[in-house]
């Protein structure tokens, strides 16, 4: 008999993934049901007016937030991505990114916020990030599929692990970085936490935390198409079908539409990030 | 009456601070303290008490501990041991909820770097601890107007606070301060990260809004010359955490307690402080019409001094009357002149001063002046004089032994020692 059979590592994860699944199964089967409303809702909502007036809609979004430039990008992306064919795609592709950030900035912020205010839950945190963001993105489709089976839930909850972890650091960071006598001031007046935390901290670090938002969505972005593999549907599909068909042509229409809506998020999150910034 | 007493106060920081407490009786040192048991001394043993309305400055060197010390006052720092009574109650063992009152209420604090918030605008900062307390917006805008206005802000109410001077970002830290019309003031360095011209001008204001307002200021510095302008009284901290001495301006310089303050205040420019009350005093004086040119003679004869003060019933300085010519005065009467009346030989070209005017601003006028400059309050009335010699003696005493002229003689003769004031 040898060591490795002895303490057997990927058996003994084995073990533990087959008891969860066993003996949790009410629980990932509510997690599934929330995500799956939620999913259902999103999706619903971007697909229920007709193309051209979501993408006028979004261009108004772009043009208020970033600009005339990046509302004429803006218009013309979608529509190059309409002209495409693969508007519904598109829609179910951010239905995914959307229902992912939503649920990463309601874990990630909260935590972010915990671990500014005890260096103890930050020092536990913290190697778990670094933990998460130095796996493969393929390493979370796993655990998601073994809990989760195929699907588009599988893909939101893949999505939003890999997401989550510049949520929490760029909270953790930017109220860590609130000057001290703003924190002071704030309760020299006599505010309890709450109102130090609402009423100061959180407007302040506002810009950074609003990166980090940014950066949820970019990295939700780049996994929901990985998750593509996993039956999440939308462009990922797309993509996945361009490359195991050796469909060139629709590999790279996916591609480009993947990359519209990558810019599109990005500069709109961005000039956000930029209102909050500028506001100081 | 006190508003503030602090007694026995310690403030140490590091691992199990109390047992540091023994070993800063036994007389160790702050840095045999530290390399002991890794604790940092802040407060040692700190006791007085701060009077109602009066401005009490804290005043010690970088790390002497006078952040700490004030953040003690609201308990942003807890004190490691002592008591902190705000009129009677302990700020050290009161409960959450009677901080919280306390520091909305009673104590409002300004900081050294602002400590502004750069998402508000400057009503929004100013409307802040209003804010924080509850008050209904509309009482609250007008509560905070009114606190820009006091320091002179208005129509700067819609401006980003990061758009401002720091002198005017100090007075918004100032009227957000202001609003709640606390009793107590703390400033922690409040004016030291600004220009000095910016400065004396905030700290003049200071001094304008507290002859009407009448608050209990704490106001901390490591400036001396600030702490003497503003201060009632002066509490100097040592390097060790230990008050080193309390006393209004004049007593820490005319009677340093140690050393250590000795070397401190030896460089201030003592006629900056010193005023005309205090090198000054009370001299006799005659009434016009009531006494006559006897009186003067006899007033100036007993006390040997060649010049009188006249003043009327109510004391209000009419002008002054040298020796010389009430004695012709009184030559010229016995010939038969007539009873002649003394307003004919006043002088009115007399300087007059008030008691609080410093040493520095009477020089001019001694220098150009024959007589002594009369001491008068704000509606004229005679309180006394400083002679000219007392001016003088002021601003020699502070001068610098090693800088002072030296006759020629001295340099080129046999005599090589300086002829000794
Ligand atoms: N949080 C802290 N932890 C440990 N030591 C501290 C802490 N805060 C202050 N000290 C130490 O306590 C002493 C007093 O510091 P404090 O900031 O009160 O001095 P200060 O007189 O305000 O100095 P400055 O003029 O630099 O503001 C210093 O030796 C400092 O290093
Ligand atoms: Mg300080």
């Amino acid at each position: 008999m040898n060591f490795r059979e002895i303490v057997n590592i990927g058996g003994a994860f084995e073990s533990v993934i087959d008891w969860l699944v066993d003996n949790m199964s009410w629980f990932f089967k509510g997690i599934s049901t929330a995500i799956s409303a939620l999913l259902d809702g999103t999706t619903a909502a971007l697909n229920f007016p007709p193309w051209f007036v979501m993408a006028i809609a979004l261009t108004a979004l772009a043009w208020w937030v970033a600009g005339r430039g990046v509302a004429i990008f803006t218009a013309l992306g979608f529509f190059i991505i309409w002209y495409m064919g693969l508007w519904t795609l598109t829609m179910s592709t951010l239905g995914l990114v959307i229902a992912s950030v939503i649920i990463a900035l309601l874990i990630g912020i909260p935590v972010g916020i915990w671990a500014s205010k005890k260096n103890v839950v930050w020092n536990v945190v913290r190697p778990v990030l670094d933990f998460m963001q130095t796996l493969p993105a393929f390493v979370y489709l796993i655990p998601a599929v073994l809990f989760f089976r195929l699907g588009p839930v599988p893909g939101v909850v893949a999505t939003l692990i890999f997401s989550l972890p510049p949520a929490v650091r760029l909270t953790n960071l930017g109220i860590r970085q609130v000057p001290k006598e703003i924190k002071e001031a704030a309760r020299s007046f006599g505010s309890t936490s709450r109102q130090i935390l609402f009423k100061a901290e959180l407007p302040v670090a506002l810009a950074t935390i609003m990166a980090g938002v940014n950066q949820t969505i970019m990295l939700a972005l780049s996994m929901v198409v990985i998750a593509g593999m996993i039956g999440a549907g939308g462009l990922g599909n797309e993509v996945l079908r361009g490359i195991t068909q050796l469909r060139i042509d629709l590999g790279f229409e996916g591609g480009i539409a993947i990359v519209i809506l990558a810019i599109f998020l990005d500069r709109v999150t961005q000039a956000l990030g930029n209102i909050a910034q500028k506001k100081r | 009456m006190a508003i503030i007493e602090v007694n026995d106060l310690y403030k140490i920081f590091g691992p199990n601070p109390k047992r540091a407490i023994p070993l800063t009786k036994q007389g160790m040192t702050k840095a045999e303290i530290l390399k002991r048991t890794g604790c940092t001394v802040a407060i040692n043993d700190a006791t007085f008490s701060i009077e109602k309305q009066e401005t009490f400055v804290v005043m010690g060197l970088s790390g002497s501990g006078k952040s700490t010390f004030i953040r003690c006052l609201n308990r942003l720092i807890p004190p490691t041991q002592g008591d902190i009574l705000v009129d009677g109650e302990n700020v050290a063992t009161m409960d959450a909820e009677r901080l919280r009152e306390l520091r909305r209420y009673k104590m409002s604090m300004v900081f050294q770097h602002f400590g502004l918030l750069p998402h508000r605008n400057v009503l929004g900062n100013v409307e802040f601890g209003l804010e924080i307390s509850g008050m209904e917006k509309s009482q609250r805008r007008e509560k905070a107007q009114r606190a820009i206005e006091l320091v002179g802000l208005d129509g700067y109410e819609e401006s980003r606070t990061s758009e401002l001077s720091g002198g005017m970002q100090q007075r918004v830290g100032l009227a957000r301060a202001l609003a709640n019309d606390p009793e107590i003031l703390l400033m922690d360095e409040a004016f030291s990260a600004l220009d000095p011209l910016i400065r004396t001008q905030l700290q003049d204001e200071l001094l304008e809004l507290q002859a009407k307002m009448h608050k209990t200021v704490v106001f901390i510095t490591h400036d001396l010359d600030e702490a003497l302008k503003l201060g009632d009284r002066i509490a100097i901290l040592g390097p060790d955490g230990r008050v080193r001495q309390i006393g209004t301006p004049e007593e820490i310089l005319s009677r340093p307690a140690d050393e250590y303050v000795k070397a401190f205040v030896q460089n201030v420019d003592r006629t900056k402080v010193i005023t005309a009350g205090s090198a000054g005093g009370h001299v006799p004086s005659i009434i016009y019409p009531r006494d006559g040119v006897e009186a003067a003679i006899r007033v100036m004869e007993r006390n040997n001094y060649s010049t009188v003060f006249v003043t009327d019933a109510s004391r209000v300085l009419k002008g002054l009357i040298t020796i010389d010519d009430a004695v012709s005065l009184r030559k010229a009467e016995r010939q038969g002149a007539g009873k002649e009346n003394i307003a004919t030989i006043l002088h009115d070209n007399v300087y007059t001063t008030l008691a609080t005017t410093s040493i520095s601003d009477l020089l001019t006028a001694a220098i150009k002046t024959n007589y002594p400059i009369a001491i008068v309050d704000e509606e004229g009335v005679f309180h006394g004089a400083v002679s000219r010699a007392a001016i003088i003696a002021e601003v020699s005493k502070s001068s610098d032994n090693s800088a002072v002229p030296v006759q020629l003689r001295e340099i080129n003769g046999s005599d090589h020692s300086r002829e000794d004031e």
